[in-house]
């Protein structure tokens, strides 16, 4: 009797590719997901992606889509130009916290002021992981960085920005969901939410994010399990899951 | 094709639309207030997309977008604005991009004066950006010439798949002139443009087909795009020198000015040559590639002196020319700024002024 196939590697990624990524980090899983929701909407031809800089920026290796490198914390304007000029390509920005959240503000909250019809896809893992980890807008308080050794300092700091909370302050964005990917439960629901958010875009709907909060277990000086124990108990406490926005419950 | 009375500004936005550019975003900023304005009322009748940038840093950024879908892309700011643009223009020059953008400058470092000024010679020539990229850079000293330009730099960018950058002044920007536009780009050959591009274009392909748009990038050496882009830059020598030589033979000084300067510059002449100086002009019409033959060639047996017209102060295209005339004549310096309009007195004044010292 032939076996059925239930689960195959998404043709999203390279065949051949090894990730790079650090142990225990969810940018992989992210990168299969998207993969996997595009290829099941066969959208894949259609797909552009605008890429951070960071390490969301190592994605360039791996996805075997058409791809851009946006200089960093642009990608919500280079996402802008590319899907007005072309409207039938399915445009995502795929954006770590420094570049979305610091650098990016501007552009971000602009886009989706302006309800860009593109999907963001925003990983927050609370520092800067390609430059050695260094402060975040997002970094928890009293969470050490590089350039904040003793720890965050509201004093001196301020306190960890919620990009999903402010950006429901806007009319114009159509849906925010945050997630994560630190359970397989975990993992469908943000793969649920990836696939609302480019079915969103290709309903004509506006600008839709999905907000991802990852470990980075090399700059946080942790192992994979303990990332994951101060995720579930430090992280969704700060950036508690959930929808923030879901205009498609309103109509 | 009729004769039309318009505006610096309005004329250049007319000339990119009827060049097929469909995208245009930017940030208000004077004194290039028309050109957004134009294409916010022009580019939704010709199915084009205009947006208003949050900044120029954003602007530039969605040019950057734009032009990856083989869209003809445009953009324009001035002085302060053109800094916000760096990065933006450095991407693509990087990745290889083919998108315009104008200047219309303004008078002085930091904020400037938004009167007429030719105060950003260096930053459009020398570095627009990070990384030591080059562009061609057109100056117009008439809006014929600032149409003709705009709808020329379409076909230079995309031939060389590069920036081009238009240089301009308030004067020109805002003056009304007789204009003669170029004929409008039919649809079918804008779509067959944008067609044409799609194999490197980012607007979705097959895994086999996957285009990558990369100002630089990881996992692999950039020294081989650095190396042709080096290439192209050279090839302009021979190809894209563009310069007016104008009653240069028997000049015995020589003026040289581009832009608003030239004209005011190439009035002085002909006033100077009825009081019996045999003054010629070099006018730059691209700024980059330099001409830098038209000054070196010069027979210094017959030229004696060279006076550097430009608003700007400190002087900058001097720059150029000194290292063409590498000491072989004086080099004096007619020069205003900060918004203050050359005329052609002060330019009679200082020719008059060198003719007695070297002639």
């Amino acid at each position: 009797m032939a076996m059925e196939k239930v689960y195959k590697r998404t043709i999203g990624v390279k065949p051949n590719a090894v990730s790079g990524f650090c142990p225990g980090c969810m940018h992989g899983t992210i990168h299969k997901l998207i993969g996997e929701v595009v290829e099941e909407l066969g959208m894949l031809d259609k797909l552009v992606r605008c890429e951070g800089v960071g390490c969301c920026g190592l994605g360039q290796l791996y996805v075997s889509h058409d791809l851009n490198i946006s200089a960093h914390g642009r990608a919500c304007a280079v996402a802008t130009g590319l899907k007005r000029a072309n409207p039938e390509s399915l445009v995502y920005t795929y954006q770590g916290d420094g570049d979305l959240a610091s650098i990016g503000l501007g552009e971000t909250v602009s886009a989706a002021n302006r309800g860009e019809n593109f999907t963001v896809i925003f990983v927050n893992n609370g520092i800067y992981g390609m430059t050695g980890g260094q402060m975040a807008p997002t970094t928890l308080i009293g969470m050490k960085a590089s350039t904040a050794p003793k720890g965050r300092d509201p004093k001196e700091h301020g306190y960890p920005i919620h990009m999903c909370e402010v950006l429901s302050q806007l009319t114009a964005p159509y849906y925010l969901e945050r997630t994560s990917c630190n359970t397989p439960a975990n993992v469908r629901k943000t793969k649920a939410a990836i696939k609302k958010a480019f079915q969103n875009q290709i309903d004509g709907k506006g600008f839709s994010m999905v907000e991802i909060v990852t470990t980075c277990p090399t700059n946080w000086g942790m192992n994979e399990l303990k990332a994951l124990d101060f995720l579930e108990e430090k992280m969704l406490a700060e950036y508690p899951l959930g929808v923030y926005r879901d205009k498609s419950k309103e109509e | 094709m009729a004769r039309v009375f318009m505006k610096g500004c309005e004329a250049i936005a007319e000339a990119a639309t009827r060049a097929g550019c469909r995208f245009f975003a930017g940030y208000p900023i004077t004194p290039q207030n028309e050109i957004p304005e134009y294409f916010a009322r022009r580019l939704p009748e010709v199915d084009g997309v205009f947006v208003q940038g949050e900044s120029e840093v954003a602007s530039v950024n969605m040019l950057y977008g734009a032009v990856q879908t083989g869209t003809r892309s445009m953009s324009s700011s001035s002085s302060t604005g053109i800094s916000l643009y760096s990065e933006g223009i450095s991407y693509c020059a990087s990745a290889r991009l083919p998108i315009v953008y104008v200047n219309v400058g303004r008078g002085g470092p930091g904020i400037g004066a938004i009167k007429p000024a030719q105060q950003d010679y260096k930053q459009a020539t020398k570095a627009s950006g990070n990384g030591g990229f080059e562009m061609i850079v057109l100056s117009p000293s008439t809006v014929q010439e600032a149409v003709d330009m705009t709808y020329e730099a379409f076909d230079l960018a995309e031939r060389d798949m590069n920036p081009v950058l238009i240089l301009t002044d308030g004067v020109i920007g805002t003056m009304m002139e007789p204009v003669e536009l170029p004929p409008m780009k039919t649809p079918e050959e804008i779509a067959a443009m944008k067609e044409a591009r799609r194999p490197v274009s980012a607007v979705g392909h097959s895994p086999e087909e996957q285009v990558r748009i990369l100002p630089g990038g990881v996992g692999s050496s950039f020294e081989p795009v650095n190396i042709a882009a080096a290439e192209l830059y050279k090839s302009w020598v021979d190809k894209d020198v563009r310069v007016e030589e104008y009653m240069v033979d028997d000049a015995e000084i020589i003026l040289t000015a581009y832009g608003i300067s030239a004209r005011i510059a190439k009035v002085a002449i002909k006033e100077l040559r009825a009081e019996g100086i045999k003054a010629g002009l070099i006018r730059p019409i691209a700024l980059h590639p330099f001409p830098y033959k038209s000054y070196g060639n010069l027979n210094f047996d017959q030229v004696k002196g060279i006076l550097d017209v430009e608003m700007s102060i400190p002087a900058q295209m001097v720059w150029d020319v000194e290292h063409a005339v590498q000491g072989r004549c004086p080099i004096k310096e007619c020069l205003r700024s900060g918004g203050e309009i050359m005329t052609k007195e002060k330019v009679l004044n200082a020719a008059r002024e060198l003719a007695k010292e070297v002639l």
